[in-house]
């Protein structure tokens, strides 16, 4: 089962990867961020029950991790919101030259 | 455990919580609206959970319903909700052919090297043990002591820098997202 969720993890990876690229809602590209470091908790499960349980007490590190990083992420979404109207990526383009 | 057990069991559920969790990711991508979007992680959070349960990993299992698909993802709704998203205008969000045939191209590539490398880096003789390891066997504790000794030894100043970091990201959260009186 070692290789079949090791590869379970690439694939949910890349979808996340994927959903990053194709999409230009500020939340839903947040939301496959969290896609991505699922994928990669799946991984340090999976080596976990191989090689000790230290690869469990870093999911409880990636995941308050994720767990701050969604509030100021939202944070800066609503504020940006506030200024824009809007949470569309196309539209967050003060820094273009 | 269930696996020295109930093999076929085992592998019937592993196969069915992987394949709920990669056609949930699907759907999850390319859904317009943001709720369903939302919900439909939720789905892929919940078959995750199912797999680390099956892995062994009980107490995360249930760390991933809780934090993840309790409090992130209700989160994630709440600010859905606070700014009223999923208007029409707002709603058709992806990418034009070319936007989406070349993250279809990075991705290929990606999930390739991933492959490649989780093949070279672990050799196919390091198969998945029946027993748990040692370690956790050996814990007075079972499950959770297992993770709870490294976690407050080995890695006790990660875990204490983890508590400075949340601090920081409430009080980031509240100034960034506080109105400006001025």
């Amino acid at each position: 089962m070692l290789a079949e969720s090791l590869a379970l993890s690439a694939a949910l990876f890349t979808i996340g990867v994927i959903g990053v690229l194709t999409r230009r809602n500020a939340i839903i590209v947040f939301m496959c961020v969290e896609l991505m470091l699922n994928a990669v908790n799946l991984s340090f499960v999976a080596l976990s029950r191989v090689y000790g349980a230290t690869g469990q007490v870093f999911v409880i590190f990636v995941m308050t991790v994720a767990a701050a990083e969604a509030a100021v992420g939202l944070a800066i979404i609503i504020s940006i919101f506030r200024h824009k109207k809007s949470v569309n990526l196309e539209d967050i383009n003060l820094l273009r030259g | 455990m269930a696996n020295e057990f109930f093999p076929l069991f085992y592998t019937f559920h592993f196969y069915l919580f992987g394949l709920v969790a990669l056609v949930g990711a699907i759907v999850f991508i390319t859904r317009k609206s943001p709720v369903a979007a939302a919900l439909w992680l939720v789905v892929v959070m919940a078959a995750l959970a199912a797999l680390y349960v099956l892995l062994g990993a009980e107490f995360v299992g249930m760390m991933q319903i809780l934090v993840y698909a309790g409090a992130i993802m209700v989160v994630f709704l709440f600010v859905v909700m606070l700014l009223n998203l999923g208007h029409p205008s707002e709603l058709n969000d992806i990418r034009g052919k070319w936007g989406r045939l070349a993250a279809g191209l990075i991705g290929l590539a990606l999930v390739a090297e991933l492959m490649a490398l989780s093949r070279s880096a672990v050799t196919l003789s390091v198969t998945l043990p029946a027993r748990p390891p040692a370690d956790v066997i050996a814990s007075p504790g079972g499950v959770i002591g297992s993770i709870a000794d490294p976690l407050f030894n080995e890695y006790l100043l990660a875990f204490e820098l983890t508590s400075i970091l949340l601090l920081v990201a409430i009080i980031g959260a509240v100034v960034l997202a506080k109105k400006r009186s001025a």
